[in-house]
């Protein structure tokens, strides 16, 4: 319908403004309060990362790029480096996502599409309380209770397959070659995190729109139909969140890897995940702590520099992804 | 901050005798944008004191967002602007020294969905305004406004034994006239409705007709229907609002009731409220 | 009963239902039928199939053995169960039907197969430690315990207290700016929220280990203070701020915000809206927040271990000296080759567990309380000011 009723050039121009918001004392005290919180918090951030560089600096210096690319760690010698701690980082955190998030996927599934819905909440509160354990006692219940087991299960590993580079162990026979290796603190590390990696991905899928849901299964679709069509595209932002969750957790893990690992500063040897030595720059951190001279202290912190820096980028990667993806909105990473 | 008499003239004793008549409203030349997005063009209204003014019109037309702009809701959009003026009482509500707080207490609005405080238990809903605005009421003083808005709003006798209640837990039309017992306990001069009735039953509806009906003696009442046999019941005087596709709402004819309803001077007017178009 | 409705302002007959009520009682009940997902021949397929890959695996294993041992057997058996049921699924539901039969499979049994290992952890922690378990574990300390102690002497007193204190002036540190950061975030939203927000995400982020160093850094050196209880305290604060933040700003956005406008439109200010509506609003998810902030705290060690590197002699005062904590203790005693340390240090951990739950479950409990609850204490204060 045509409605050609306004004379939209109009012989006064009009005085378009933004009212003034007048506050009462109140009310523009409290912004200032928490205007002020909100910057505190920055400041404090800030301030760690601050510090962290000023106490480094002295190490860095001596170290040079080689703290980098240096697997060795004898400060005292002035010959040290981060690498091999590094790696081992790695290694263990990519052994537990690559068992951590297939297990969390599948048991997220589990909870939101196919557990009776008279245990969806009791198993809802049962993941939830796993993630809070704390970590000390997986890495107790680790030692003493996975590890002589999975020490067997290493040994097949070793044994059947070890023609794999990654498998290969000296020894391969003998059950003395496999404890406190890379694989088995991944294992520990896995265990934990998948509860957490859990209840994100739960909290997302249980966000699938139900209308698709409804749509697809009226199209005659079946179950996993529906999941594989409507779910899982839905839930992927959530994925690779609670992915990257459980991975910044993994490669900051300090205490259940310490009580698991005997540090070996080889990269190579530290590759053959399955044999004893491991390494993690949070457990070089614990370990060498209170031996180490003030010097040996600076060269520590710039560990850990390290370390918080690799987190900060794996996680800005993981907001970026997540942000641009429809479920990124239900999840709080 | 400025002359006295600019404090006086919004401050409202919170219980008391039964006020004395209420003011008016009065839009000149209202305009509205959010953003560059111009939603209302030059909107002059005048809304008679303790009458019942209706905007009605097809949805989409900016009469929510004219009722905003009566009690400075408008702005709370970041990128809302607007052009005109708005007087109560020859007072211009947008004059920079006024707080925005004293004017909102002057003009109440109830929403389309009944928004009851879920943490406040029923007669803690109604004094909510009163509390916010830092009065302190003696027990008395809150028995007898909980039970004098609840009267009003035409709930006491469903919620006298409740009273500890939470809000939320009645029903959609006791909520909503909960609600308006809850904007009626600070005293406004306008009580301003945004589709009161559209999310409630036919019998809530009726009730809360029945309601408009009797507060009009206090209160100035502007509400925004779709609903054309609502307008036709409860109002007395009336605006048409209509938006071209892509262009700014304007009223397009205004009067009373009766007139609109049955003798329109618009050829449009006839057409909406005989049910041609909307 | 009738129904009349008035015909409105162009008139007419009132509309008179009653002619048309139908009879709802007195006709024989309907047999309901209920669909269920589950039948009986779908169990029927599932229990046959375990049990005939079991036998098959039994008779085939023995066999073909450099495998060994009960894992090998046990993945064997799973992996000739799937076969089969894949296979009768798609004998019996054709292919597509297979299929999703398969994965429903696959996922219950990794589900649950997952959730199993995790319960044993409990279990095995009440198994290990409660053989020490005993009220002295709770007033006395390890200063007298030399190496050769029974396991019930002495106790973890000074760990528990210390974890307390430890614990108690994180809240206190970390609660307040947490708190105002998240109304700063979700109600004000200034320009600074951008950037505020990405800090908590980079915040929560850090490896423990880290917010231990960054202490030991900013407090301990550049302010000359020992390691202390107060410094392991600002440690484990700048590990609870983020998540107290974050999860204060997802419960204080989740209060509808048809609430701000009806206080708004009452007249209210930003600060009254705040404290009056938003805050009791959203009071249990707050108390929630707080709860689990404390609860993931508890336990850290790492953090610990740079601060204050634990202490066997009870120190109440966290202001001088090192102090004790939980976590400390029993990472401690556990390296230590003697049985009975190593058996405290169980019970510690079996009390740090239980510490956790019962946070876990008074987080539970009070978040499960939506903002309508209105308790006896409530209705006492209503009552009083004349509003019940």
């Amino acid at each position: 319908m045509a409605l050609h009723t306004l004379d939209l050039a109009s012989a006064e121009e009009e005085e378009r403004v933004r009212p003034a918001n007048v506050r009462s004392r109140a009310d523009q005290s409290y912004r200032i309060f928490a205007r002020a919180g909100g910057g505190l918090t920055l400041g404090l951030m800030a301030l760690i990362g601050l510090f962290l560089v000023i106490r480094s600096w002295s190490a860095l210096r001596v170290a040079g790029f080689g703290f980098f690319t240096r697997s060795v760690w004898q400060p005292g010698q002035g010959a040290f480096g981060v690498w091999s701690a590094l790696l081992g980082t790695f290694l263990i955190a990519i052994i537990a996502l690559a068992i951590a998030v297939p297990v969390a996927v599948c048991s997220a599934l589990y909870v939101t599409e196919y557990a009776p819905a008279r245990i969806r909440r009791p198993l809802t509160s049962f993941i939830d309380v796993l993630a809070a354990i704390p970590s000390l006692i997986y890495g107790l219940w680790g030692r003493a209770f996975l590890q002589p087991r999975a020490i067997l299960l290493s040994r097949w590993l070793g044994t059947h397959l070890g023609f794999i580079p990654f498998f290969h162990t000296q020894n391969a026979q003998s059950v003395a070659s496999y404890p406190a290796s890379t694989f088995i603190a991944g294992l520990v590390v896995a265990l934990m995190v998948v509860p957490i990696c859990t209840a994100v991905m739960r909290e997302v899928f249980s966000q699938a729109p139900p209308g698709e849901k409804e749509g697809a299964l009226a199209l005659g679709g079946t179950k996993w139909g529906v999941i594989r069509s409507v779910v899982l595209p839905f839930g992927r932002g959530g994925i690779i969140g609670g992915s990257m969750l459980g991975l910044g957790r993994a490669l900051g893990e300090t205490i259940a890897v310490t009580l698991l690992i005997s540090p070996n500063f080889d990269p190579h040897s530290l590759t053959h995940v399955l044999q004893t030595g491991g390494n993690s720059i949070a457990s070089l951190i614990a370990l060498r702590w209170s031996e180490s001279t003030t010097f040996g202290i600076s060269a520590l912190m710039a560990a850990g520099l390290t370390l918080f820096v690799v987190t900060l980028i794996v996680n800005a990667i993981a907001s970026i992804i997540v942000a641009r993806s429809r479920s990124g909105v239900a999840t709080e990473i | 901050m400025s002359s006295s008499n600019a404090v006086d003239a919004v401050e409202t004793p919170p219980v008391g005798e039964a006020r004395g008549p209420a003011a008016g409203l009065v839009a000149e030349n209202v305009s509205a944008w959010f953003g560059d997005h111009k939603v209302l063009h030059r909107v002059s209204l005048e809304m008679q004191a303790n009458h019942v003014t209706s905007l009605i019109g097809p949805s989409g037309c900016g009469k929510s967002t004219f009722l905003r702009i009566l009690n400075r809701m408008h702005e709370l959009v970041p990128s809302a602007s607007l052009a005109g003026s708005v007087h109560i009482d020859g007072i211009d509500i947008y004059r920079s020294d006024l707080l925005i707080t004293d004017i909102r207490r002057r003009i109440g609005m109830v929403f389309q969905k009944p928004n009851p405080f879920p943490a406040m238990s029923v007669a803690e809903n109604v004094v909510a305004g009163l509390k916010l605005a830092g009065y302190r009421l003696s027990r008395s003083d809150a028995q007898d406004t909980v039970e004098h808005c609840l009267e009003r709003a035409g709930l006491w006798n469903e919620v006298k034994n409740r009273l500890g209640d939470p809000g939320a837990g009645l029903s959609g039309g006791q909520q909503q006239r909960l609600c308006i017992a809850r904007a009626l306990a600070v005293r406004p001069d306008v009580l301003l409705m945004d589709e009161p009735c559209s999310a409630l039953d036919p019998t809530s509806t009726r009730r809360i007709e029945e309601t408009i009906d009797e507060l009009r003696e206090q209160v100035t009442i502007v509400i925004v229907t779709h609903n054309m046999q609502q307008a036709a019941r409860v109002s007395q005087y009336c605006a048409f609002f209509l938006a071209g596709e892509g262009e700014p709402g304007v009223v397009v004819e205004q009067g009373t009731t009766q007139k609109m309803f049955f003798h329109p001077e618009d050829q449009r007017t006839l057409d909406y409220v005989t049910g041609r178009f909307g | 009963m009738t129904t009349t409705i008035e015909r409105g302002a162009a008139g007419g007959e009132p509309i008179d239902f009653d002619e048309e009520r139908i009879e709802f009682s007195g006709e024989a009940p309907a047999e309901r039928i209920r669909p269920r997902g589950f039948r009986p021949a779908d169990v029927i397929d599932l229990v046959g199939a375990a049990a005939g890959s079991f036998c098959l695996t039994w008779l085939v294993y023995e066999r073909l053995t450099p495998l060994s041992g009960g894992l090998g057997f046990g993945v064997a058996w799973y992996v000739t169960f799937l076969a089969t049921v894949w296979l009768v699924a798609r004998e019996r539901l054709g292919a597509l039907h297979a299929r999703d039969r398969i994965v429903g499979v696959i996922v219950a049994t990794v589900a649950i197969g997952m959730l199993i290992p995790l319960a044993v952890i409990v279990g095995y922690t009440i198994a290990r430690g409660y053989h020490a378990l005993r009220p002295q574990f709770f007033t006395q300390d390890q200063g007298h315990v030399g190496p050769l102690s029974k396991a019930t002497e002495g106790g973890g007193s000074e760990a528990i207290v210390g974890s307390f204190e430890m614990v108690g002036i994180a809240t206190l540190l970390s609660v307040p700016l947490g708190i105002t950061t998240a109304v700063f975030l979700s109600e004000i939203r200034g320009r600074m929220a951008r950037p505020v927000r990405m800090i908590v995400d980079a915040m929560s982020a850090t490896p423990s280990i880290v917010a231990g160093l960054f202490v030991y850094a900013a407090f301990i050196l550049a302010l000359h203070q020992q390691q202390t209880g107060l410094a392991a305290s600002l440690a484990l604060a700048v590990m609870m701020l983020p998540t107290v933040t974050r999860t204060a700003e997802v419960v204080l956005r989740l209060v509808p915000g048809g609430l701000r406008e009806a206080s708004l439109a009452l007249g209210g200010g930003e600060w009254a809206t705040v404290r009056r509506i938003i805050f009791p609003t959203a009071r249990a998810g707050l108390l929630t927040a707080v709860i689990l902030g404390v609860a993931r705290v508890v336990g850290e060690t790492a953090p610990l271990l740079v601060t204050s590197l634990g202490n066997p002699y009870f120190n109440g005062n966290a202001f001088k000296g090192k102090q004790d904590a939980l976590p400390l203790m029993i990472y401690r005693l556990v390296r230590l080759p003697q049985s009975a340390e190593i058996q405290r240090a169980w019970t510690g951990a079996l009390v740090l567990l239980g510490l956790v739950l019962v946070l876990f479950i008074v987080a539970r409990i009070i978040g499960g309380r939506g903002p309508g609850h209105i308790g006896r204490f409530k209705r006492v204060r209503l009552a009083r000011k004349g509003l019940s």
